[in-house]
Protein backbone atom coordinates (compact mmCIF):
# COMPACT_ATOMS: atom_id res chain seq x y z
CA UNK A 1 0.00 0.00 0.00
CA UNK A 2 1.85 3.35 -1.24
CA UNK A 3 0.32 6.69 0.44
CA UNK A 4 0.26 9.42 -1.99
CA UNK A 5 -1.61 12.91 -2.38
CA UNK A 6 -4.40 10.13 -4.81
CA UNK A 7 -4.82 7.96 -2.42
CA UNK A 8 -5.97 10.46 -0.05
CA UNK A 9 -8.40 11.88 -2.71
CA UNK A 10 -9.72 8.71 -3.56
CA UNK A 11 -9.77 7.21 0.58
CA UNK A 12 -11.84 10.46 0.90
CA UNK A 13 -14.54 9.76 -1.96
CA UNK A 14 -14.55 6.11 -0.89
CA UNK A 15 -15.34 6.70 2.58
CA UNK A 16 -11.86 5.57 4.08
CA UNK A 17 -12.86 2.01 3.50
CA UNK A 18 -9.43 0.77 1.78
CA UNK A 19 -6.78 2.08 4.43
CA UNK A 20 -4.82 -0.88 6.05
CA UNK A 21 -3.22 -1.59 9.64
CA UNK A 22 0.39 -0.57 8.80
CA UNK A 23 2.21 -3.88 10.25
CA UNK A 24 1.35 -7.34 10.80
CA UNK A 25 1.54 -8.67 14.30
CA UNK A 26 3.24 -11.95 13.64
CA UNK A 27 3.58 -14.63 16.29
CA UNK A 28 7.14 -15.18 17.20
CA UNK A 29 8.78 -17.85 15.43
CA UNK A 30 11.26 -20.32 16.71
CA UNK A 31 14.56 -18.74 15.16
CA UNK A 32 15.51 -15.70 13.29
CA UNK A 33 18.92 -15.10 11.45
CA UNK A 34 18.84 -11.79 13.38
CA UNK A 35 17.09 -10.57 16.19
CA UNK A 36 17.16 -6.91 17.24
CA UNK A 37 16.03 -6.04 20.49
CA UNK A 38 13.99 -3.13 20.88
CA UNK A 39 11.31 -1.68 18.62
CA UNK A 40 11.98 1.79 19.41
CA UNK A 41 13.49 4.44 16.68
CA UNK A 42 16.62 3.01 16.15
CA UNK A 43 15.83 -0.85 16.64
CA UNK A 44 12.77 0.06 14.22
CA UNK A 45 15.57 1.73 11.23
CA UNK A 46 17.97 -0.98 12.14
CA UNK A 47 15.35 -3.32 10.68
CA UNK A 48 14.25 -1.78 8.26
CA UNK A 49 18.10 -1.09 6.81
CA UNK A 50 18.98 -4.39 7.71
CA UNK A 51 16.08 -5.51 5.20
CA UNK A 52 15.92 -3.09 2.26
CA UNK A 53 20.23 -2.16 2.34
CA UNK A 54 21.43 -5.23 2.99
CA UNK A 55 19.31 -7.33 1.80
CA UNK A 56 18.90 -9.51 5.23
CA UNK A 57 16.04 -11.96 5.59
CA UNK A 58 14.39 -13.63 8.52
CA UNK A 59 14.55 -10.74 10.80
CA UNK A 60 12.67 -10.00 14.18
CA UNK A 61 12.30 -7.11 16.34
CA UNK A 62 11.41 -7.50 19.88
CA UNK A 63 9.58 -5.00 21.86
CA UNK A 64 8.56 -5.24 25.75
CA UNK A 65 5.82 -2.80 24.98
CA UNK A 66 4.56 -1.50 22.35
CA UNK A 67 6.61 -0.03 19.18
CA UNK A 68 7.65 3.50 19.47
CA UNK A 69 6.69 3.70 23.17
CA UNK A 70 10.04 4.63 24.67
CA UNK A 71 12.15 7.70 23.93
CA UNK A 72 10.73 7.72 20.21
CA UNK A 73 7.81 8.96 21.44
CA UNK A 74 9.09 11.14 24.20
CA UNK A 75 11.44 13.28 22.64
CA UNK A 76 11.12 16.99 21.51
CA UNK A 77 11.41 15.94 17.77
CA UNK A 78 15.06 18.47 16.65
CA UNK A 79 17.26 17.19 13.65
CA UNK A 80 20.66 18.83 13.17
CA UNK A 81 24.18 18.06 12.78
CA UNK A 82 26.03 20.75 14.86
CA UNK A 83 28.56 18.95 16.64
CA UNK A 84 32.28 19.31 15.87
CA UNK A 85 34.42 16.52 16.60
CA UNK A 86 35.95 14.20 13.78
CA UNK A 87 34.14 11.20 15.39
CA UNK A 88 30.94 12.83 15.81
CA UNK A 89 30.22 15.43 12.96
CA UNK A 90 30.60 12.93 9.85
CA UNK A 91 27.74 10.54 11.50
CA UNK A 92 25.46 13.33 12.43
CA UNK A 93 25.43 14.72 9.16
CA UNK A 94 25.32 11.57 7.69
CA UNK A 95 22.19 11.17 9.79
CA UNK A 96 20.97 14.82 8.63
CA UNK A 97 21.41 13.87 4.87
CA UNK A 98 18.94 10.63 5.58
CA UNK A 99 16.39 12.81 7.22
CA UNK A 100 16.36 14.79 3.77
CA UNK A 101 15.36 11.67 1.74
CA UNK A 102 13.66 9.70 4.65
CA UNK A 103 9.99 10.59 3.59
CA UNK A 104 10.54 9.67 -0.33
CA UNK A 105 12.68 6.56 0.88
CA UNK A 106 10.54 4.75 3.51
CA UNK A 107 6.99 6.57 1.45
CA UNK A 108 5.18 8.18 5.02
CA UNK A 109 4.46 11.49 6.35
CA UNK A 110 7.43 12.21 8.99
CA UNK A 111 6.58 15.70 8.53
CA UNK A 112 10.71 16.55 8.17
CA UNK A 113 10.73 20.30 8.30
CA UNK A 114 14.38 22.11 7.78
CA UNK A 115 13.51 24.94 9.89
CA UNK A 116 16.70 25.91 11.26
CA UNK A 117 18.11 25.89 14.60
CA UNK A 118 19.90 28.88 16.26
CA UNK A 119 22.58 28.43 18.99
CA UNK A 120 22.32 31.50 20.99
CA UNK A 121 25.88 33.34 21.96
CA UNK A 122 26.48 35.79 24.71
CA UNK A 123 30.28 36.26 25.01
CA UNK A 124 32.98 36.60 22.70
CA UNK A 125 34.91 33.25 23.95
CA UNK A 126 31.71 31.74 22.99
CA UNK A 127 31.42 33.56 19.33
CA UNK A 128 35.02 32.00 19.19
CA UNK A 129 33.64 28.73 19.99
CA UNK A 130 30.76 28.69 17.80
CA UNK A 131 33.03 29.93 14.84
CA UNK A 132 35.38 26.42 15.49
CA UNK A 133 32.57 24.66 15.73
CA UNK A 134 30.89 26.40 12.31
CA UNK A 135 34.07 25.86 10.36
CA UNK A 136 34.32 22.37 11.90
CA UNK A 137 30.54 21.67 10.31
CA UNK A 138 31.30 23.04 7.50
CA UNK A 139 34.69 20.82 6.80
CA UNK A 140 31.88 17.77 7.17
CA UNK A 141 29.96 19.04 4.40
CA UNK A 142 27.08 20.39 6.98
CA UNK A 143 25.98 23.91 6.65
CA UNK A 144 26.47 26.74 9.14
CA UNK A 145 26.52 30.38 9.80
CA UNK A 146 27.69 33.18 12.35
CA UNK A 147 24.92 35.30 13.19
CA UNK A 148 25.67 38.65 14.89
CA UNK A 149 23.00 40.27 16.81
CA UNK A 150 21.52 41.97 14.31
CA UNK A 151 21.00 38.75 12.19
CA UNK A 152 19.35 37.15 15.19
CA UNK A 153 17.31 40.28 15.95
CA UNK A 154 15.79 40.08 12.16
CA UNK A 155 14.90 36.01 12.95
CA UNK A 156 13.78 36.29 16.58
CA UNK A 157 12.79 40.34 17.21
CA UNK A 158 10.97 39.90 20.73
CA UNK A 159 14.24 37.46 22.70
CA UNK A 160 15.54 39.25 25.71
CA UNK A 161 18.42 41.13 23.69
CA UNK A 162 19.30 42.59 27.07
CA UNK A 163 19.15 40.25 29.88
CA UNK A 164 21.75 41.56 32.73
CA UNK A 165 23.12 38.14 32.87
CA UNK A 166 23.75 36.65 29.23
CA UNK A 167 22.75 39.06 26.67
CA UNK A 168 22.21 38.01 23.21
CA UNK A 169 24.98 39.14 20.78
CA UNK A 170 24.65 36.78 18.12
CA UNK A 171 24.57 33.15 17.11
CA UNK A 172 25.02 29.85 15.22
CA UNK A 173 22.66 28.61 12.91
CA UNK A 174 21.90 25.98 11.18
CA UNK A 175 19.10 26.00 8.44
CA UNK A 176 19.12 22.52 7.04
CA UNK A 177 18.36 21.58 11.01
CA UNK A 178 14.80 21.65 11.91
CA UNK A 179 12.47 19.31 13.77
CA UNK A 180 10.35 15.94 12.78
CA UNK A 181 7.17 14.17 13.80
CA UNK A 182 9.17 11.31 16.21
CA UNK A 183 5.41 8.65 16.03
CA UNK A 184 6.06 9.08 12.71
CA UNK A 185 9.88 8.46 11.83
CA UNK A 186 8.85 4.70 14.12
CA UNK A 187 5.71 4.09 12.13
CA UNK A 188 7.49 4.99 8.86
CA UNK A 189 10.73 2.36 9.96
CA UNK A 190 7.82 0.21 11.67
CA UNK A 191 5.78 -0.52 8.46
CA UNK A 192 8.77 -0.51 5.93
CA UNK A 193 10.38 -3.05 7.62
CA UNK A 194 7.29 -5.38 7.86
CA UNK A 195 7.08 -4.63 4.47
CA UNK A 196 10.32 -6.15 3.76
CA UNK A 197 9.02 -9.43 6.01
CA UNK A 198 10.94 -8.33 9.32
CA UNK A 199 8.29 -9.71 12.07
CA UNK A 200 7.60 -6.94 14.47
CA UNK A 201 6.90 -8.66 18.02
CA UNK A 202 5.17 -6.43 20.19
CA UNK A 203 4.97 -7.08 23.66
CA UNK A 204 7.92 -9.44 24.11
CA UNK A 205 10.32 -8.71 26.66
CA UNK A 206 13.73 -9.92 26.50
CA UNK A 207 14.37 -11.93 29.59
CA UNK A 208 18.08 -13.25 29.10
CA UNK A 209 20.52 -13.96 26.48
CA UNK A 210 21.52 -17.82 25.68
CA UNK A 211 25.24 -17.87 25.22
CA UNK A 212 27.34 -20.89 25.08
CA UNK A 213 31.35 -20.92 23.97
CA UNK A 214 31.40 -17.03 23.76
CA UNK A 215 28.99 -16.81 21.23
CA UNK A 216 25.51 -15.92 21.65
CA UNK A 217 23.00 -18.77 20.54
CA UNK A 218 19.59 -17.00 20.89
CA UNK A 219 17.45 -15.08 23.49
CA UNK A 220 15.14 -16.14 26.64
CA UNK A 221 11.85 -13.74 25.95
CA UNK A 222 8.54 -13.49 27.92
CA UNK A 223 7.25 -15.53 24.56
CA UNK A 224 9.79 -18.40 24.90
CA UNK A 225 13.20 -18.73 23.51
CA UNK A 226 13.78 -17.50 20.15
CA UNK A 227 16.95 -18.61 18.17
CA UNK A 228 19.04 -16.15 16.45
CA UNK A 229 22.15 -16.21 14.27
CA UNK A 230 23.04 -12.50 15.56
CA UNK A 231 21.29 -10.38 18.24
CA UNK A 232 21.43 -6.58 17.98
CA UNK A 233 20.78 -4.71 21.32
CA UNK A 234 19.46 -0.83 20.71
CA UNK A 235 17.38 -0.17 23.94
CA UNK A 236 18.71 2.93 25.06
CA UNK A 237 18.02 3.91 28.20
CA UNK A 238 17.77 0.63 29.12
CA UNK A 239 21.21 -0.70 28.25
CA UNK A 240 22.85 -1.17 31.44
CA UNK A 241 19.81 -3.46 32.28
CA UNK A 242 19.10 -5.69 29.53
CA UNK A 243 23.14 -5.88 28.74
CA UNK A 244 23.67 -7.06 32.70
CA UNK A 245 21.96 -10.22 31.37
CA UNK A 246 24.44 -10.89 28.85
CA UNK A 247 27.13 -10.00 32.51
CA UNK A 248 28.60 -6.95 30.91
CA UNK A 249 28.46 -3.39 32.85
CA UNK A 250 28.55 -0.63 30.11
CA UNK A 251 30.15 3.18 30.53
CA UNK A 252 26.38 4.31 30.73
CA UNK A 253 24.16 5.66 33.40
CA UNK A 254 20.36 5.96 33.21
CA UNK A 255 19.28 9.29 33.67
CA UNK A 256 16.11 10.78 33.00
CA UNK A 257 15.57 14.24 31.08
CA UNK A 258 11.71 16.04 31.33
CA UNK A 259 10.15 17.64 28.17
CA UNK A 260 7.68 20.31 28.19
CA UNK A 261 4.43 21.17 26.25
CA UNK A 262 2.83 24.46 26.28
CA UNK A 263 -1.49 25.04 25.29
CA UNK A 264 -1.64 25.72 21.74
CA UNK A 265 -0.52 29.05 20.68
CA UNK A 266 -0.66 31.08 16.88
CA UNK A 267 2.56 30.81 15.16
CA UNK A 268 5.65 32.64 17.09
CA UNK A 269 8.55 30.71 16.60
CA UNK A 270 9.39 30.07 13.37
CA UNK A 271 12.69 27.44 14.12
CA UNK A 272 14.55 25.77 16.84
CA UNK A 273 16.25 28.08 19.54
CA UNK A 274 18.87 27.08 22.43
CA UNK A 275 19.62 29.07 25.14
CA UNK A 276 23.02 26.91 26.36
CA UNK A 277 23.69 29.13 28.98
CA UNK A 278 19.88 29.45 30.54
CA UNK A 279 19.29 25.53 30.68
CA UNK A 280 16.64 25.98 27.84
CA UNK A 281 15.78 25.65 24.39
CA UNK A 282 12.36 25.78 22.59
CA UNK A 283 10.25 25.04 19.38
CA UNK A 284 6.88 25.52 18.39
CA UNK A 285 5.38 22.19 16.97
CA UNK A 286 2.81 22.25 13.60
CA UNK A 287 -0.37 21.82 16.30
CA UNK A 288 0.74 24.93 17.59
CA UNK A 289 2.27 23.88 21.36
CA UNK A 290 5.35 25.47 22.32
CA UNK A 291 8.16 22.19 22.90
CA UNK A 292 10.49 23.18 25.25
CA UNK A 293 13.19 21.67 27.70
CA UNK A 294 16.42 22.15 29.72
CA UNK A 295 18.50 19.76 31.42
CA UNK A 296 18.59 16.17 33.10
CA UNK A 297 17.46 15.90 36.40
CA UNK A 298 21.13 14.60 37.28
CA UNK A 299 20.60 11.66 39.22
CA UNK A 300 20.34 8.15 38.45
CA UNK A 301 16.71 7.12 37.35
CA UNK A 302 14.61 4.76 35.94
CA UNK A 303 11.32 6.49 36.42
CA UNK A 304 10.27 8.22 33.03
CA UNK A 305 9.30 11.26 35.39
CA UNK A 306 11.01 13.70 37.21
CA UNK A 307 10.72 16.13 40.00
CA UNK A 308 9.82 19.73 40.56
CA UNK A 309 13.17 21.84 41.10
CA UNK A 310 14.19 21.19 36.84
CA UNK A 311 10.59 22.40 36.15
CA UNK A 312 11.41 25.51 37.83
CA UNK A 313 14.81 25.90 36.63
CA UNK A 314 13.61 25.42 32.81
CA UNK A 315 11.36 27.90 33.25
CA UNK A 316 13.22 30.41 34.64
CA UNK A 317 15.14 29.70 31.90
CA UNK A 318 12.54 30.76 29.03
CA UNK A 319 11.52 33.39 31.03
CA UNK A 320 14.99 34.55 30.85
CA UNK A 321 15.07 33.88 26.99
CA UNK A 322 11.44 35.07 26.32
CA UNK A 323 9.53 36.53 28.46
CA UNK A 324 5.96 36.16 26.88
CA UNK A 325 6.46 32.87 27.90
CA UNK A 326 4.88 33.36 31.30
CA UNK A 327 1.46 34.13 29.58
CA UNK A 328 1.02 30.57 28.17
CA UNK A 329 0.00 27.43 30.15
CA UNK A 330 2.06 24.19 30.67
CA UNK A 331 -0.31 21.46 29.21
CA UNK A 332 2.17 18.43 29.61
CA UNK A 333 5.57 17.21 31.29
CA UNK A 334 6.93 13.95 30.67
CA UNK A 335 10.50 12.27 30.97
CA UNK A 336 12.69 9.89 29.39
CA UNK A 337 15.18 7.56 30.49
CA UNK A 338 18.83 8.63 28.98
CA UNK A 339 21.74 6.41 28.34
CA UNK A 340 23.83 8.95 29.77
CA UNK A 341 27.81 7.74 28.51
CA UNK A 342 31.01 8.44 30.23
CA UNK A 343 31.71 11.12 27.36
CA UNK A 344 28.33 12.11 26.00
CA UNK A 345 28.95 10.29 22.64
CA UNK A 346 27.04 6.87 21.55
CA UNK A 347 27.85 3.33 20.65
CA UNK A 348 27.76 1.22 17.98
CA UNK A 349 29.88 -1.83 18.50
CA UNK A 350 30.01 -5.57 18.75
CA UNK A 351 30.57 -6.69 22.16
CA UNK A 352 32.95 -9.62 23.69
CA UNK A 353 30.29 -12.23 22.47
CA UNK A 354 30.30 -13.07 19.43
CA UNK A 355 27.15 -12.45 17.41
CA UNK A 356 26.10 -9.79 20.00
CA UNK A 357 26.17 -6.01 18.85
CA UNK A 358 25.15 -3.19 21.07
CA UNK A 359 23.68 0.29 20.22
CA UNK A 360 23.76 2.50 23.73
CA UNK A 361 24.73 5.61 24.92
CA UNK A 362 22.47 8.33 23.02
CA UNK A 363 22.25 10.64 25.75
CA UNK A 364 19.91 12.58 25.42
CA UNK A 365 20.44 13.23 21.66
CA UNK A 366 19.35 9.67 20.14
CA UNK A 367 16.49 11.28 17.89
CA UNK A 368 18.17 13.59 15.32
CA UNK A 369 20.68 10.16 15.03
CA UNK A 370 17.79 7.70 14.43
CA UNK A 371 18.30 7.39 10.59
CA UNK A 372 22.68 7.17 10.70
CA UNK A 373 22.14 5.13 13.86
CA UNK A 374 20.14 2.57 11.86
CA UNK A 375 22.15 2.16 8.71
CA UNK A 376 25.12 1.74 10.59
CA UNK A 377 24.28 -0.41 12.99
CA UNK A 378 22.81 -2.64 10.06
CA UNK A 379 25.86 -2.23 8.51
CA UNK A 380 28.13 -3.07 11.69
CA UNK A 381 25.38 -6.27 12.04
CA UNK A 382 25.35 -7.11 8.34
CA UNK A 383 29.14 -6.98 7.46
CA UNK A 384 30.91 -7.10 10.52
CA UNK A 385 32.73 -4.33 9.88
CA UNK A 386 31.93 -0.45 11.14
CA UNK A 387 30.22 2.04 9.30
CA UNK A 388 32.58 4.69 7.35
CA UNK A 389 30.75 7.40 10.06
CA UNK A 390 30.49 5.23 13.20
CA UNK A 391 34.19 4.12 13.60
CA UNK A 392 34.45 6.56 16.57
CA UNK A 393 31.80 4.74 18.65
CA UNK A 394 33.85 1.71 19.91
CA UNK A 395 33.24 0.47 23.39
CA UNK A 396 36.35 0.05 24.20
CA UNK A 397 37.35 3.41 23.32
CA UNK A 398 37.67 4.81 26.85
CA UNK A 399 40.27 1.95 27.59
CA UNK A 400 42.56 3.08 24.67
CA UNK A 401 42.00 6.62 25.85
CA UNK A 402 39.95 7.53 22.79
CA UNK A 403 36.92 9.32 23.73
CA UNK A 404 34.87 11.30 22.39
CA UNK A 405 33.73 14.19 24.41
CA UNK A 406 32.42 17.05 22.77
CA UNK A 407 31.67 19.09 25.61
CA UNK A 408 34.68 18.42 27.98
CA UNK A 409 33.01 17.29 31.01
CA UNK A 410 34.68 14.12 31.84
CA UNK A 411 33.87 10.64 32.71
CA UNK A 412 30.80 12.57 34.65
CA UNK A 413 27.42 11.65 32.95
CA UNK A 414 25.21 13.86 34.58
CA UNK A 415 26.98 16.79 33.31
CA UNK A 416 27.48 15.86 29.02
CA UNK B 1 12.85 14.73 46.74
CA UNK B 2 14.16 14.87 50.44
CA UNK B 3 17.35 13.37 51.51
CA UNK B 4 17.56 12.96 55.84
CA UNK B 5 20.64 13.68 56.84
CA UNK B 6 22.37 11.60 59.41
CA UNK B 7 22.94 15.11 61.67
CA UNK B 8 20.69 17.96 59.81
CA UNK B 9 17.63 15.68 59.22
CA UNK B 10 15.25 15.82 56.30
CA UNK B 11 17.17 18.40 53.66
CA UNK B 12 15.91 19.70 50.22
CA UNK B 13 17.84 17.28 47.81
CA UNK B 14 18.49 20.61 45.88
CA UNK B 15 20.84 21.56 48.47
CA UNK B 16 23.15 18.55 47.13
CA UNK B 17 25.60 17.81 44.52
CA UNK B 18 24.67 14.58 42.37
CA UNK B 19 28.13 12.21 41.70
CA UNK B 20 27.21 8.50 41.22
CA UNK B 21 27.36 5.07 42.41
CA UNK B 22 29.21 4.43 46.35
CA UNK B 23 31.46 2.45 44.78
CA UNK B 24 33.40 5.28 44.00
CA UNK B 25 34.96 5.51 46.84
CA UNK B 26 36.11 2.01 46.84
CA UNK B 27 39.70 3.63 44.95
CA UNK B 28 41.59 0.63 43.48
CA UNK B 29 45.17 0.24 44.40
CA UNK B 30 47.52 2.55 42.08
CA UNK B 31 50.13 0.14 42.41
CA UNK B 32 49.20 -3.23 41.82
CA UNK B 33 50.16 -5.00 38.94
CA UNK B 34 46.63 -4.55 37.35
CA UNK B 35 45.96 -0.80 38.19
CA UNK B 36 45.39 0.54 34.51
CA UNK B 37 42.27 -1.86 34.10
CA UNK B 38 41.26 -1.58 37.52
CA UNK B 39 41.01 1.70 37.47
CA UNK B 40 39.74 1.74 33.98
CA UNK B 41 36.41 -0.15 35.47
CA UNK B 42 36.44 2.04 38.36
CA UNK B 43 36.39 5.67 36.23
CA UNK B 44 34.40 4.52 33.29
CA UNK B 45 32.10 1.57 34.14
CA UNK B 46 28.96 1.47 36.49
CA UNK B 47 26.07 -0.79 37.25
CA UNK B 48 23.30 1.17 36.76
CA UNK B 49 20.80 -1.18 38.37
CA UNK B 50 17.09 -0.25 38.34
CA UNK B 51 16.24 -0.37 41.65
CA UNK B 52 17.79 0.04 44.99
CA UNK B 53 20.68 2.10 43.98
CA UNK B 54 23.70 3.37 46.77
CA UNK B 55 25.45 6.65 45.68
CA UNK B 56 27.29 9.71 46.54
CA UNK B 57 25.62 13.44 47.01
CA UNK B 58 27.98 16.06 48.27
CA UNK B 59 26.02 18.64 50.88
CA UNK B 60 27.58 21.39 48.99
CA UNK B 61 24.84 24.13 49.68
CA UNK B 62 24.82 23.31 53.79
CA UNK B 63 27.52 21.20 55.70
CA UNK B 64 29.92 20.05 52.93
CA UNK B 65 29.60 16.72 53.82
CA UNK B 66 29.72 13.60 51.79
CA UNK B 67 25.90 11.21 52.28
CA UNK B 68 26.07 7.68 50.86
CA UNK B 69 22.10 7.65 49.99
CA UNK B 70 19.98 4.57 49.19
CA UNK B 71 17.54 5.31 46.42
CA UNK B 72 15.68 3.74 44.56
CA UNK B 73 15.43 4.38 40.96
CA UNK B 74 12.60 3.08 40.12
CA UNK B 75 10.48 4.89 42.24
CA UNK B 76 12.97 8.12 43.28
CA UNK B 77 12.41 6.69 46.94
CA UNK B 78 14.84 7.54 49.74
CA UNK B 79 15.55 4.60 51.64
CA UNK B 80 17.85 5.99 54.28
CA UNK B 81 21.32 8.15 54.22
CA UNK B 82 24.82 7.73 55.80
CA UNK B 83 27.97 9.54 56.67
CA UNK B 84 30.02 8.75 53.52
CA UNK B 85 32.98 9.50 55.91
CA UNK B 86 31.68 6.70 58.35
CA UNK B 87 30.77 3.95 55.40
CA UNK B 88 34.78 4.63 54.81
CA UNK B 89 36.09 4.03 58.00
CA UNK B 90 33.78 1.40 59.16
CA UNK B 91 34.95 -0.59 55.87
CA UNK B 92 38.40 0.43 56.77
CA UNK B 93 38.26 -0.84 60.30
CA UNK B 94 36.27 -4.14 58.97
CA UNK B 95 39.46 -4.60 56.99
CA UNK B 96 42.14 -4.20 58.77
CA UNK B 97 40.66 -6.50 61.73
CA UNK B 98 40.55 -9.07 59.14
CA UNK B 99 43.90 -8.47 57.87
CA UNK B 100 44.57 -9.09 61.46
CA UNK B 101 42.66 -12.23 61.34
CA UNK B 102 45.09 -13.49 58.09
Amino acid sequence: MRFSGFRVIKEALTGHKGWKPLWRNPEPQASYDIVIVGGGGHGLATAYYLAKTFGKARIAVLEKGWLGSGNIGRNTTIIRSNYMLPGNEPFYEFSMKLWENLEQEFNFNAMVSQRGILNLLHTDAQRDAFRRRGNAMLLAGADAELLDQAGVRAMYPWLNFDNARFPIKGGLLQRRAGTARHDGVAWGYARGADERGVDLIQNCEVTGFRIENGRVRGVETSRGYIAAGKVGVAVAGSSGRVMEKAGMRLPIESHVLQAFVSEGLKPTIPGVITFGAGHFYVSQSDKGGLVFGGDIDGYNSYAQRGNIPVIEDVAEGGMALMPMIGRARLLRVWGGIMDMSMDGSPFIDRTPVEGLYLNAGWCYGGFKATPASGYSFAHLIATDTPHDTARAYRLDRFRRGYAIDEKGMGAQPNLH
Amino acid sequence: MLIPHPLLGLRDAQEFTYLGDARLIDRPNGMAENAAEAFHDYVYLRDNPAGVHRELWFHEQGDRSWLIVTRDTTTHEILGAELARDVALTRRGALSEGGAQA
